[in-house]
């Protein structure tokens, strides 16, 4: 369970830059070489490497070297056990009101909504 | 499927805060009376399948609910609302937490805050709940106690929490 226990003030703080999320959204589709990471941006190097420390050090990527390539890639465990969670109390909200309009319904006679 | 343009449901994770709006057809005392009074709420708390059972109910500051969730295979989920202030019929607030039968609050699980708002709507009523969880640490530790029954979701999603985490 280690994994999982990066406190989730890491992993916002690691979502909270524009660079970061578009380079997760991009490690989504699939891995990618360094290189080809940091193409798109206006930056030099070391401080696109900072951007992907911070990622990887919050879980959210995995990086490994062959040879001269370091190849880097979308570790999901985090994000999904977060995005569960969230879409069951929205469910377990929805579900529960559901209830109350029944209720509601019947206290006032049984009449249809309005 | 058609939007339900009544409810609304927003998770901010930085402050570990989820506000939940819904309106609903009937008048604001009506509306409060479901939400505290022990014989209407055990009619309609528990989300489907689960019903719910009141142990011991005392509506007022410093007092609390003591009430179980229980599923169809007779499982208990126990849990307390310790009711904090109270304003009638505008709203009230309060500490949820999950408990065991006698009602002594579980140590390893984090209470949350709960701040309940009421405000009419025309002939309708729009309530207002804020659960507040101390802190991101907390908000883990039940994300990750929910994590326990499995990882079921898959990555076409990211996109949407990207956004909501976004806002």
């Amino acid at each position: 369970m280690d994994k999982y226990s990066t406190s989730l003030d890491t992993i916002f703080h690691a979502l909270a830059d524009p660079t970061r999320r578009a380079v997760v959204q991009r490690l989504a589709k699939g891995p990618a070489p360094v290189k080809e990471l940091a193409e798109p941006y206006d930056m030099a190097l070391p401080s696109f490497m900072k951007h992907l420390n911070v990622l990887e050090e919050a879980g959210l990527i995995a990086s490994k070297k062959q040879g001269r390539v370091r190849t880097c890639s979308f570790n999901p465990d985090k994000l999904e056990a977060a995005e569960k969670w969230f879409d069951e109390q929205r469910a377990l909200w929805a579900s529960r009101f559901d209830n109350l309009d029944t209720l509601l319904s019947s206290l006032q006679g049984g009449n249809d909504e309005t | 499927m058609k939007p339900d343009l009544r409810f609304n449901f927003i998770a901010d994770m930085q402050k570990g805060t989820l506000t939940v709006r819904r309106e609903f057809a009937a008048i604001r005392q009506l509306v409060w009376d479901c939400y505290t009074k022990s014989e209407l709420l055990d009619q309609w708390y528990a989300p489907k399948p689960l019903t719910t059972k009141t142990k011991s109910f005392d509506f007022r500051e410093g007092g609390h609910w003591h009430f179980a969730m229980i599923d169809p295979n007779g499982t208990h989920y126990w849990s307390r609302t310790d009711y904090e202030t109270i304003t009638p019929i505008d709203g009230y607030t309060g500490y949820d937490s999950f408990t065991d039968e006698t009602g002594i609050a579980n140590p390893d699980l984090p209470r949350s805050h709960l701040a309940m708002t009421f405000t009419d709507q025309g002939k309708h009523t729009l309530t207002e709940t804020v659960v507040t969880y101390n802190s991101a640490k907390d908000l883990q530790t039940v994300i990750d106690m929910g994590m326990e029954e499995g990882l079921t979701s898959t990555l076409e999603r990211l996109d949407e929490l990207l956004l909501k985490l976004d806002q």
